[in-house]
């Protein structure tokens, strides 16, 4: 039953990853992109980690969990470029 | 693919569920990312929806790993945790980059205070 869900969740969260490329490209102010970039890496996160789950390997772990720590990071970067207009102050 | 017996029927319908769940959740927070209007608004659904559904996805891949390969696969509960840990401060930290570009987006001062003064009040008034 996983097994025949699990192409469907795959494709559902493709589908989220596009709506938000769309918001990235569209999004009126800088801020909304970032959201938009924030939530493709958590649904790429997601996705591989299906992947794993899929193909049966747990190789897939440590490349989510350096998205996770990376992208987290690169939120908060940017964050911090737009209020202060410098990273590191 | 795995063995499908490996797995007993119910786990196998509640990871199922679970992953339904999960789709269904990312699937709502992206689609409120798209579809409302005005930044705080958009914030809400990447921030909790789509927490929520990579959170039931993380807890189907534990389950998964840790029936089918026998050995507890605990992993996942690591990107779970930080997942959770940091999607609160990355929403307050856009929060405040789109206020400081913005600050029309602050919302208005309570006047309860600033009644009594009414020079304090219209300075703090935009």
């Amino acid at each position: 039953m996983t097994a025949a869900v699990l192409p469907v969740v795959i494709g559902a969260f493709a589908l989220a990853m596009l709506l938000a490329a769309w918001r990235l490209l569209r999004g009126p102010s800088l801020p909304d992109r970032i959201l938009a970039l924030d939530t493709l890496y958590i649904d790429s996160l997601a996705l591989l980690v299906l992947v794993g789950v899929y193909r049966d390997t747990p190789l897939y772990f440590e490349a989510a969990l350096v998205i996770s720590m990376l992208g987290f990071v690169g939120t908060v970067v940017l964050s911090k470029y737009l209020m202060r207009g410098d990273i590191a102050e | 693919m795995a063995p499908m017996n490996a797995l007993p029927i119910w786990l196998d319908a509640l990871l199922a569920a679970l992953l339904l769940a999960g789709a269904f959740f990312a699937l709502v927070g992206s689609w409120g990312l798209v579809k409302l209007s005005g930044f705080l608004r958009r914030l809400h659904g990447p921030t909790k929806a789509t927490t929520l559904g990579v959170g039931a996805v993380l807890i189907v891949s534990s389950a998964w790993f840790t029936f089918t390969r026998g050995s507890p696969s605990v992993h996942e509960l690591l990107i779970t945790l930080f997942l959770f840990l940091t999607a609160p401060v990355s929403a307050h930290l856009l929060v405040k980059a789109a206020m400081a570009r913005d600050p029309s987006l602050r919302p208005e001062p309570p006047l309860t205070q600033t009644s009594k003064n009414p020079a304090s009040a219209s300075r703090e008034t935009r």
